[in-house]
């Protein structure tokens, strides 16, 4: 070793502890991501291929029934706005749950969790990433439905960037489920990182109002977060109304399910250290 | 002392594993018995063992990727279950059930992990790593793209980036050519020489062990057999190299030279 050049043989460290170790772990992981999907022009493409697909097929489907049935139709671009909406929720879980997918696939999460990593930076990463991918996915579809369609999500106004955060709050919660789930039982739980969010699909009234719901099942839909974020959509597109009510509920129920789903995570670690699975991770 | 323990700087100076009853069980299967261990600083310990024998359930409660059904495990002083981060950044592994995320490039692979372990002088320490593990070239080659033997050097390559003063290898040279094995083993050698590291190194090998190892844990069915260097394993059972005195002990064979036979044990008083 000797011969070496000595500028790298003494590893300088950071000390490990503290706001701004935290921060350097964290953006590292992300910067592994962004390599990841630098990697891969076909991974880039898949990010807005789907979307890009859903908001030609509704908007399609509403620019027929604009022309010629539902009077409700007419309201421009509710559906539109709900098919991007929904999508920034599923997108930005989806985006959450396969990246951390991507770290069994790649048997690379036994380096992670044997780092100074910490749980919870190992999310924030994952939570990072997904507001980042969701970005690259997004933005050119919302671009080309103003194109194709004059739909303009801007339309929303501010409430757009509220929509947007209460939305992928609610994703975060969904994804840290999902990862918690395949952690402690495996990649035969993969499923459920891509059909979590669907339960969310009919409850949260996504494209009709909670008062189409039986009386039953009201409660329910009005419990989980989403639906107050669609809810709020309509009022604004419909009826030119800012509910602001509406994204109180959604933000205070999100706060709940957000620490649910940490605590969840954690739980689920905890059952995986336990158990072993991380040493059959990948397998 | 868990509850003194605040910052890594308490810990600084104590030794590097001391492993106290330590037992982990799977259902019913009793992977690690009650073990109990410690590691001087500045020695390179094999564990030896055949398939199922405990060695990696070992390693992965070292490194807190497994929680242990009782016992207890400190690592520079750190009860691994409750302060494992406060010496994390101290020690690394490598083992070939892990893989670095295969797309990308062995540098981007590097410095991520370089982050992770807060080494100030990422660039640097990479550029040394690499001319030393003969990685220059490979650098901004994708990871998957490189042979068994290249990979194992990148792995020993991000083990290697905090310089730590513990490391934990798992099968070090499993699936790699004579050749490279020895390469291996050699650098792991000038490693725990000059970073005046303790190593604690799982392995089926026996010359690795010869080589390497200044003390052997035999381990069979989670529990400790032996506990002795290399050279005294062998005379303590009167055999000619460590490989036969596995198989006895694997095999359920083995007789210690100081144990009585049986015919003396009847005639004992």
């Amino acid at each position: 070793m000797s011969s070496l050049s000595s500028a790298g043989a003494v590893a300088v460290l950071l000390p490990p502890g503290g706001l701004s170790a935290s921060l350097r772990r964290t953006s590292a992981l992300v910067r592994r991501y962004m390599y990841l999907l630098r990697s891969s022009g076909i991974r880039l493409i898949e990010l807005i291929y789907w979307p890009f697909l859903q908001m030609l097929t509704w908007g399609f489907l509403q620019k027929y029934l604009a022309g010629n049935t539902s009077p409700l139709a007419h309201a421009a671009g509710v559906l539109i706005g709900a098919v991007l909406l929904w999508d920034i929720l599923f997108r930005s879980k989806i985006g959450f749950s396969t990246t951390f997918i991507e770290e069994m696939w790649s048997r690379n999460l036994g380096n992670l969790l044997t780092s100074p990593l910490r749980p919870f930076e190992l999310v924030a990463a994952l939570s990072v990433w997904s507001v980042i991918r969701l970005c690259v996915s997004m933005i050119p579809v919302a671009l080309a439905a103003f194109f194709i369609f004059g739909f303009n999500l801007l339309d929303l106004g501010l409430a757009l960037v509220a929509f947007f955060a209460l939305l992928v709050l609610t994703s975060w919660s969904l994804g840290l489920l999902s990862a918690g789930v395949i952690l402690r039982y495996g990649l035969g739980a993969e499923e459920l990182a891509w059909s979590l969010a669907f339960i969310l699909l009919p409850l949260s009234c996504v494209y009709y109002p909670v008062s189409v719901l039986p009386q039953w099942l009201k409660p329910i839909s009005l419990a989980l977060p989403p639906t107050h974020v669609f809810e709020g959509m309509r009022s604004i597109l419909l009826h030119g109304v800012f509910n602001a009510t509406e994204l109180w509920w959604a933000l205070g129920l999100n706060a709940i399910y957000l620490t649910i789903g940490y605590l969840a995570f954690r739980w689920f670690l905890r059952g995986a250290r336990v158990n072993g699975t991380l040493l059959q991770l990948g397998e | 002392m868990d509850e003194r323990v605040t910052t890594p700087q308490d810990l600084a100076g104590t030794v590097p594993v001391a492993v106290r009853d330590l037992t982990k069980v799977y259902g019913t299967v009793t992977a690690v018995d009650h073990i109990s261990f410690a590691l001087a600083p500045r020695t390179t310990v094999a564990l030896l063992g055949g398939n199922g024998a405990g060695k990696t359930t070992t390693i992965a409660m070292l490194l807190g990727l497994v929680v242990p059904t009782s016992g207890e495990v400190r690592v520079f002083g750190a009860d691994m279950g409750q302060h494992r981060y406060l010496v994390a950044q101290r020690i690394n592994f490598q083992s070939p059930y892990v893989d670095l995320p295969m797309r990308l490039t062995v540098r981007q692979n590097l410095m991520v992990y370089a982050g992770l372990y807060g080494v100030a002088n990422a660039e640097e320490r990479i550029a040394y790593l690499a001319e030393d593990l003969q990685l220059s070239a490979l650098l901004d080659r994708a990871t998957g793209k490189l042979s068994a033997g290249q990979k194992t050097r990148v792995g020993l390559a991000k083990a290697l980036l905090n310089a730590p003063e513990l490391l934990l290898l798992d099968e070090p040279t499993a699936s790699l050519d004579p050749d490279t094995a020895d390469w291996i083993r050699q650098k792991l050698k000038d490693y725990a020489r000059d970073r005046r590291a303790t190593i604690l190194f799982a392995s089926h090998n026996m010359a690795e062990v010869e080589r390497l190892a200044d003390r052997v844990i035999l381990l069979d069915a989670g529990r400790i057999l032996e506990d002795e260097t290399p050279r005294g394993l062998i005379e303590t059972y009167g055999r000619e190299t460590l490989e036969e005195v596995f198989l006895d002990v694997v095999r359920g064979r083995a007789r210690r030279l100081d144990e009585p036979v049986a015919s003396e044990a009847e005639e004992a008083p």
